[in-house]
This record gives C-alpha cells, sequence and structure tokens, in this order.
C-alpha cells in the first residue's frame, strides 16, 4: 500500500482532514491557556466531558435512540462548555484556587462518566474510544461538525488575537482598559471546551490537552514573540497529527498516542538541540547602552568604599 | 539629569477648564480586601492639567486607591468618577492611561515589547487594531526612548526598559489623564531620567497625572499637590513637601559612604513640614526603602 492509496482512502481522507483541523486549531487555544497559566485546564475539560459523553449516552438509551451514543457528542459539547464556564466563575470568585478546582473537576469528571455509563447499560470499555480517540471511525457527518467548530475557533481565536493577548497577558491593564473582560475570558473558555470536543475524536479525551500545550511549548523554544510561538505552535500540531496519523495507516498502533509521543519527541529535540544553536551566536551584553552605575570599590580605593550591612 | 525645565514653569500654562469635570473625582471610598477594609472614606479630586503625587507608607493603600480609581477593584462605598462619568462603559477609556506596577514574573509565553504596546490601543468597545497600529506603536515606543526594541521579547529588556514598556502602553492611545503606580521603583537610573524627560514633556503639553511615589526625585519639579495616604485615610492634601536642604536640587546625587544612611535620607525627602505623623511617616517609608532595594 503506498501514499496514494492511502489519501484516496475515503476512511482516511476523512481522519486526515479531521485532524489537519484539529493540529492547527487546538493549539491556537493552547497558546491562551498557556500564557494563562491554564496549561491543565484543557485535561479538566477533557474529564468533564467523559461525564457529557456518558450523560448523552443515557439520555439516548433512554430515549430508545439508534445507535445509543448518537447524543455523545453533543452531551460532550455542553459538558464541557459548562464545565469551563464552571471553572472561569470558580477562578474569578477567588474562593477556591484554580488548581483545586481543577482538581475536583478531574475526579468528578471520570467518576461521574464511569458511573452514568454503567446506568446507561454500558460498561467502561464503551469509553475507550472517547478516552483514547477513534478517528478511524470520522463519518462525513463528524467532519463536517470539526470543520464547522475549527471555523469557530479559527475565527475568534485568531481574529480577536490583539484584546485576547490583552486580557489573557495582563487582565489588571485590561479591567483598567475598560475592555468587556468577562466575556473576553469566557470566550477563552468556551474555545477550550470547543476545542476538547472536536479533538476528542482524533487523541481521545486523556490525550487532548497534550496537543494543546506541547506545540505551544515547542513554540516558545524557538521563538520571542506571541505571534510566532501561536504560528509554530499550529505548524507543528499540523505537522504531528497528519505524519502521526499516516503511520497509523501502515503500523496497527492507537493514532492519539502516536500523535502526542511525536509532539513529545519534537519538544526533546528542539529542546536539546535549540541550545547548541543557541550557543553558536556570540555572546553579548544584551544592555550595552546601559552605562555601569554602581561604583565598585577597589581594595586600593580611597578610604570611602561601602560596606555591606546584613 | 539636564533635561528638566524648571518647574513652575509649565504650571500656569494649562489652566483647567473652568466647565469641565474634574479628571478624577473619588468620594467617599471605602474599599475592603478580603476582610480588612484598606481605604477608609478616601476623597480625592484630580482637575484637568494638575500633576499629583500620591505618597505614603506601604500599606497604606496608595496602590488600592489607584487600582480602585481605574476599575481594577470595586469599591464597598462610595464612588468613583473619571472625566466626569461613573466608572464603567460610560467612561471615555481611550483618554484614560494605566500604568500598572510592574510584576517581574516572566509570562508563559514570550511577547515583544510591539505586541505589549500595541494591547494599550485596545479599550471600551474597540476590540481589534486600527489601522497603522504599527506606526502608532512605533511612536509611542519613541517616546519613552525605546523604539529600536520594538521586536525584542520583554523579558530580555532590563527591569528599567520592562517599566518604560509599560508606560509607552499608557501613552499609545494619547491619553489625556495618566494614571501611574510607582512608576520608578527599582528602576535603573537611564530609565528613571528618560521617564522624567518624558513625563516633564506630557506635562508641558497639558497631561492630567496621578502618580503614586515612594519619594518625588526626579519629578519633584513637575509636582503642583500631593496626597499622603496613612492607614487608608487622607492626612495631607495640598503643597508639595519641602525637601530638606541641600535635597532640593533635582539632580542632587546621593553620595553616602554607607548604603542603610543612603535609605534614611531618602526617606527623609518625604517628609511633610507639619503633623503628628512625620516621624512614623519616616519610620515605614524606611523598611519600603529597604523592600524596594531588594
Amino acid at each position: 500500500m503506498g501514499l496514494w492509496e492511502m489519501v484516496t482512502d475515503p476512511f482516511m481522507q476523512r481522519a486526515l482532514v479531521a485532524a489537519l483541523l484539529v493540529g492547527l486549531s487546538a493549539p491556537v487555544v493552547g497558546t491562551y491557556l498557556v500564557q494563562r497559566r491554564l496549561a491543565l485546564l484543557g485535561d479538566g475539560i477533557g474529564h468533564v466531558a467523559l461525564t457529557g459523553v456518558a450523560l448523552g449516552w443515557l439520555v439516548g438509551a433512554g430515549m430508545g435512540l439508534v445507535p445509543d451514543d448518537v447524543l455523545a457528542v453533543p452531551g460532550a459539547v455542553v459538558a464541557a462548555v459548562a464545565g469551563s464556564v464552571l471553572i472561569e466563575v470558580v477562578r474569578r470568585r477567588g474562593r477556591t484556587s484554580g488548581d483545586l478546582a481543577l482538581a475536583i473537576l478531574f475526579y468528578g469528571g471520570i467518576a461521574g462518566g464511569v458511573l452514568l455509563i454503567g446506568l446507561a447499560g454500558g460498561s467502561s470499555g464503551s469509553l475507550m474510544a472517547y478516552l483514547f480517540g477513534s478517528i478511524s471511525t470520522v463519518t462525513m457527518a463528524d467532519v463536517w461538525v470539526t470543520v464547522a467548530l475549527c471555523g469557530l475557533i479559527l475565527l475568534i481565536g485568531l481574529g480577536l488575537r490583539a484584546v485576547l493577548f490583552s486580557v489573557s497577558h495582563d487582565e489588571e491593564f485590561a479591567i483598567a482598559s475598560g475592555l468587556p473582560v468577562w466575556a473576553l475570558n469566557m470566550a477563552v473558555a468556551v474555545l477550550a471546551a470547543l476545542t476538547v470536543t472536536v479533538a476528542m475524536r482524533v487523541v481521545g479525551l486523556l490525550l487532548v490537552s497534550a496537543l494543546m500545550i506541547v506545540p505551544v511549548a515547542i513554540g516558545q523554544l524557538v521563538t520571542h514573540s506571541f505571534r510566532r510561538t501561536m504560528l509554530v505552535g499550529s505548524v507543528v500540531g499540523v505537522t504531528v497529527c497528519v505524519t502521526g496519523l499516516s503511520i497509523t495507516y501502515w503500523h496497527n498502533v492507537s493514532p492519539g498516542a502516536l500523535i502526542v509521543v511525536l509532539a513529545i519527541g519534537v519538544y526533546a529535540v528542539v529542546a536539546a538541540v535549540h541550545p547548541l544553536l543557541a550557543r553558536r551566536r556570540p555572546a553579548t551584553d544584551p544592555h550595552p547602552d546601559i552605562p555601569d552605575d554602581v561604583a565598585v570599590a577597589t581594595p586600593a580605593g580611597d578610604g570611602r568604599q561601602e560596606e555591606c550591612t546584613p | 539629569m539636564t533635561t528638566l525645565a524648571p518647574g513652575s514653569a509649565h504650571l500656569s500654562e494649562t489652566p483647567p477648564a473652568p466647565d469641565a469635570p474634574p479628571a478624577i473625582e473619588a468620594r467617599g471610598l471605602h474599599v475592603r480586601l478580603g476582610a480588612s477594609p484598606v481605604l477608609r472614606g478616601v476623597d480625592l479630586t484630580v482637575r484637568r492639567g494638575e500633576v499629583v503625587a500620591l505618597l505614603g507608607a506601604n500599606g497604606s493603600g496608595k496602590s488600592t486607591l489607584v487600582r480602585t480609581l481605574v476599575g481594577v477593584l470595586p469599591p464597598s462605598a462610595g464612588d468613583v468618577r473619571l472625566l466626569g462619568r461613573p466608572l464603567g462603559d460610560g467612561v471615555p477609556w481611550g483618554r484614560v492611561g494605566y500604568v500598572p506596577q510592574r510584576v517581574s514574573a516572566a509570562a508563559g509565553v514570550p511577547s515583544t515589547a510591539e505586541e505589549v504596546v500595541a494591547s494599550g490601543l485596545l479599550h471600551g468597545r474597540r476590540l481589534r487594531l486600527p489601522r497603522g497600529w504599527r506606526a502608532r506603536v512605533r511612536e509611542a515606543l519613541d517616546q519613552v526612548g525605546l523604539a529600536d526594541r520594538a521586536h525584542r521579547p520583554t523579558h530580555q529588556l532590563s527591569g528599567g526598559q520592562q517599566q518604560r514598556v509599560l508606560i509607552a502602553r499608557a501613552l499609545v492611545r494619547r491619553p489625556e489623564v495618566l494614571v501611574l503606580d510607582e512608576p520608578v521603583a527599582g528602576v535603573d537610573r537611564p530609565s528613571q531620567e528618560a521617564f522624567a524627560a518624558t513625563m516633564t514633556r506630557l506635562v508641558g503639553d497639558g497631561m492630567t497625572v496621578l502618580v503614586v511615589l515612594h519619594e518625588l526625585g526626579e519629578l519633584a519639579p513637575l509636582v503642583q499637590r500631593c496626597v499622603v495616604l496613612r492607614h487608608g485615610r487622607v492626612v495631607h492634601d495640598g503643597a508639595p513637601p519641602h525637601p530638606r536642604p541641600g535635597h532640593e536640587d533635582s539632580d542632587h546625587e546621593h553620595v553616602h559612604p554607607h548604603a542603610h544612611s543612603r535609605t534614611l535620607q531618602r526617606a527623609e525627602d518625604v517628609r511633610l513640614a507639619d503633623g503628628p505623623f512625620e516621624a512614623r511617616l519616616d519610620a515605614r517609608d524606611d523598611s519600603a526603602e529597604d523592600e524596594g532595594a531588594r
């Protein structure tokens, strides 16, 4: 089987389109999360989305829908959005620290998901496809949902980049500029929730966050600007998603896991090589124009040398 | 320090318009942080074209006051008007510039000076950068003497340069009112001089300024009025305190054989001419200086 067979295989075509879009948009949202020091937010949302999947399943089974997981993805979207809005509210109220709120969501999301799937007549095995991805079963309808949601994520994430940067970079200044900070924070939270649900099919809920965060970590190793970090993140995201998925066409391994391992491998190589390249540049004084305003006393000074007080 | 003009030269050139509402007006302001009251009934008015310094020891509520004035902290009682409009969507935010205290923690994602300053162009309902934003950002960076650093990541700049980037971010929207929170704390000497030169030019053009300071320092010739806070109350509102003999010259140098005596003499710069709080203000300021030196 060659490359041509792969790109003409309709299963593979749908999967490649989904992987490409997710690889493009997940790092865009991830850049804002890293900027806000909420790198683990995607994980928290992913866990909550699992409860949503099970809830959708339960409702579908109760209504006698066929197949009974037809409401799983809508359930995940609803739960993810609700969870991310909840985290944002908790963060804003400041009663509970952000990481504590995230931890509670982690445990509640998984436990709730496993509990509900049992009530729906399934087993925890039914959740495996959502936990670790199921890109080979992407349908044409799934592709259209992915196109629509990724389009929305890119439209907001790139179109409002300057103001989302402002809010993520210095929230206090954004408030003092009269910006609608609450609405913008909510926008980031909802973008993160939508990203989690579209990436669920590709890498699975447990690995979703890796696709949002690891490409950004690579980007900030090699660039000095917010815009370029986002750009490099998206390029890396697309590359690892498409490469990882293509490899699974020939080798029977989990696409989600392979994509994440590839991304972390790229990070490790860049982190190892980057200092070697940086050392080649001549060492320069970073602030050559700043005069030396501290007079260092010499032992043979004029008797006015300073003493250090404890 | 030769860039400063004699202090009184600008003061008479920008008389406040008689009918214009004050630039900043706070009435009966009470603010709590958690359970503790930080501001207890503060009244403050800054008229158009005025340059007001907010002084006081650490913990006296200076930063809390300016953060409340620009809407960052909600007051538990009292109200604030900016340019005649109550805090909220009605304030013409494009005419107000705020320079927060510099936080030295490195951000999660690197950002260039240009990117940080550009965010100053967004305010109120303006969520997207206007046309020609690059030129305006360059102009603002030029005003603080950092035009050549536009594409440098801010975490590679010195503390003083980072502070100047924050000032450029406030200036890029061409405000009429500038609120600054300790703009020269822990800032290297060249940046302090660049800051004083920038402020002299802005005040000459009629800028209204409210600035939190530990000592008047380079800005002494510009400041028309001093408001001193102590334990969340205004304890002095009037003429700047007279500096001690030998300290009145804006370019006097602190030449001290011993680091500790330097902090003592700097604290004395803000000693007030009268009032029972004088000695304690100095004592508090001494520890504040130590903290700033860290």
